[in-house]
């Protein structure tokens, strides 16, 4: 193979993957978009937390791993849940309470789970999931394994002793877990800044003598590569590694709060959409020539008709069958 | 058959059940360089080596966690907290994570973990040390709670808890691990959700668990001697789930019961009991059904104090006289 060739197959092999990222978050942008519709018509119920403006967050981190390695996550985890592969009809059959959901419709938005696809879920508690990202790290040691895990939560949840105790914990056991912030300012209607002393999420590392590192969230490639590095880390050596990831949510905390008003203001918002990580990697395939407008529009109505389909699949998806109240509640 | 400590008892289940099944490992503090805060753990840590044995920080809330965790990951974790009263920490990882990720999952992640370790109070440890949690951990579905009262019970018990496919929770006490007796060797398993009757009756029932079945076995005995009344002592072993046929069955024999325990009255377990015998031994019961409990007080450390606080053979005799119209 000549040289020209390998960096043009390398090139292809790029562009193929950027194409992909780009997929994925139209993916989440639109299955939100809907979410955010299906709410508003009471077809979804509870607490509803979208992922509008960190699409680049969970696209980029999760192209870094295998299929074998594990996934959990916050309450605000329908776009990791995507990535990692759980059928947008599935997803959105869990938003709807369906039988065919990924949580057979027991678990809703904040409780996605798929044993097969190692996602681990979907949990509610503020840092109540850390330690347990860190569990599923001892597991894989124990066992001999070579796979991670990535831990995501938001920044709020750095508050929280969970998020202290496992750091420590991770670090003095070596276990090979990502722990991903996803720094998107305010935990609900609170400023970091107004709750945290340390507002750099990374600097807590050095407490925990675990590396560390702080990425622009609404550059997919950059989380990419970011998460590549902890990964390698994680993989080779069972060192955990912090991610602080910079991102922005445009949305309200969850879809009964409001975009903006007494704690942030409409222009911030504004100013953040300027950076959308869509618009930004849209661009980024354009000049490179590996994608047109007409392939980017062919792209879009390919997703927005995957998304139309998942709520065709949830609509006409079962209830539970009144049996199911309590099944599942100790196994055998 | 060998007499044994109820510590133990524990040691041989844990170790037996380590020896069987490469995915149970133990994690907790003080249990493997010191050998236990409580030396339950004795000799494991040589013998399994620190991937099995895992001495942990003072991190309640994270190692339940990493337990959790490691169990959706397909291991058999052991936790083991230095008493349930540090565990008050780690509710959020038991009732929130452990309680419900197979609910919550649709079926897709079954919980198989022990907690483990003291529960109640011991002696003059004052009143952060001296609480008795079964009533709340009893509460909560998803989860399975044992309390052994005897060395035979604790080995049996734990070995089935750490069989089992859900989260258990095992009452030990600081005050029963010196005790003594009879324990089968190898392979002994007692199945979690079955009574045992630790002495036969005829007049009245004495309901019990852990700490409080020797207090139980004592009033029975100063009850065949004073008052020459025949009382029962059912032992519940396990609270949740709760052998309903056992404390049915008994009650419908003499028709009048005292429960007892070492928490508190209000939402106790004994409250629990009382609704099963009034539901299924209604028309059975010759009189109310009294129980002996905690003071309803933080526990007390000055000791005469304490003594008060605490269940004891007379109040449950004073108890057992009055259901019996004997006062």
């Amino acid at each position: 193979m000549t040289t020209a060739t390998a960096h043009a197959q390398k090139d292809q092999a790029q562009a193929e993957l950027e194409r992909r990222m780009l997929r994925q978050m139209l993916l989440i942008r639109h299955f939100e978009e809907k979410a955010a519709e299906a709410y508003a018509l009471g077809k979804i119920g509870g607490f509803c937390h979208l992922y509008i403006g960190q699409e680049a967050v969970a696209v980029g981190s999760l192209a870094a791993l295998r299929d074998d390695d594990y996934v959990i996550s916050s309450y605000r985890e329908h776009g990791q849940a995507l990535v990692r592969g759980i059928s947008a009809g599935a997803v959105m059959a869990e938003l709807f309470g369906k039988a065919t959901g990924c949580s057979k419709g027991k678990g809703g938005s904040m409780h996605l789970f798929d044993a097969e696809k190692r996602f681990m879920g979907g949990h509610g508690i503020v840092g109540g999931h850390v330690p347990l990202g860190a569990g599923i790290g001892f597991a894989i040691k124990y066992k001999g394994g070579d796979q991670v895990c990535i831990c995501y939560f938001g920044e709020a949840a750095v508050n929280i002793g969970a998020f202290h105790e496992t750091l420590n914990m991770a670090s003095v056991y070596h276990l090979p877990v990502i722990f991903c912030c996803e720094n998107n300012r305010y935990g609900m209607g609170t400023a970091f800044e107004r709750v945290a002393a340390v507002t750099d999420v990374a600097e807590h590392a050095c407490s925990y003598d675990m590396a560390a590192e702080l990425v622009n969230g609404m550059d997919a490639l950059a989380v990419y590569a970011a998460t590549q590095r902890a990964v390698e880390r994680a993989r080779k050596g069972g060192h955990p590694t912090l991610l602080e990831v910079r991102t922005y949510r445009y949305m309200g905390h969850s879809m009964s709060d409001p975009l903006h008003g007494v704690y942030r203001t409409k222009d911030e918002v504004e100013e953040q959409k300027k950076r959308d990580p869509i618009s930004q990697l849209a661009l980024k395939l354009k000049e490179e020539g590996a994608l047109d407008q007409a392939g980017l529009d062919a792209l879009d109505a390919e997703v927005r008709a995957e998304v139309e389909e998942a709520v065709k699949f949830a609509d006409a998806s079962p209830d539970p069958d009144s049996a199911e109240l309590t099944t599942h509640v100790v196994a055998d | 058959m060998p007499t044994l400590t109820y510590r133990d008892a524990l040691n041989q289940a844990l170790r037996e059940e380590m020896q069987r099944d490469a995915n149970v490992f133990l994690m907790g503090e003080e249990v493997g360089v010191y050998q236990g805060a409580y030396k339950v753990s004795r000799g494991l840590l040589e013998e399994f080596g620190p991937m099995r044995v895992v001495d942990t920080p003072i991190a309640e809330l994270g190692f339940a966690g990493i337990g959790v965790g490691a169990a959706m990951a397909g291991l058999r974790p052991v936790i083991e907290f230095m008493t349930w009263n540090f565990a008050v920490l780690a509710l959020d990882q038991i009732v929130n994570s452990a309680a419900k990720l197979l609910y919550e999952s649709g079926g897709q992640f079954p919980i198989p973990i022990v907690f483990r370790g003291p529960n109640g109070a011991a002696l003059q440890l004052g009143a952060q040390h001296s609480q008795a949690w079964e009533g709340w951990l009893s509460h909560i579905p998803g989860l399975k709670v044992v309390a052994p009262a005897t060395p035979a019970d604790a080995k049996g018990l734990l070995k089935s808890a750490i069989r089992d496919n859900n989260p258990v929770i095992v009452l030990e006490g600081e005050m029963l691990y010196n005790t003594k007796g009879e324990v089968p060797e190898g392979e002994y398993v007692v199945p979690i959700g079955r009574a045992d009757v630790k002495r036969a009756g005829r007049d009245v029932t004495l309901i019990c668990h852990s700490k409080t079945v020797a207090v139980a076995l004592k009033a029975a005995e100063q009850l065949a001697e004073q008052e020459r009344v025949s009382a029962e002592v059912v032992d519940l072993r396990s609270l949740r789930p709760l052998d309903e046929a056992a404390i049915t069955a008994s009650v419908a024999k003499t028709n009048r019961a005292v429960v007892i325990e070492e928490g508190w009255t209000h939402c106790g377990i004994g409250a629990q009991v009382v609704d099963v015998i009034q539901r299924e031994a209604f028309d059975h019961l010759d009189a109310p059904v009294l129980r002996v409990t905690q003071a309803d007080v933080p526990m007390p450390y000055n000791k005469q104090l304490e003594r008060l606080a605490k269940p004891s053979p007379d109040k449950v005799v004073a108890a057992a006289r009055r259901v019996l119209y004997l006062d």
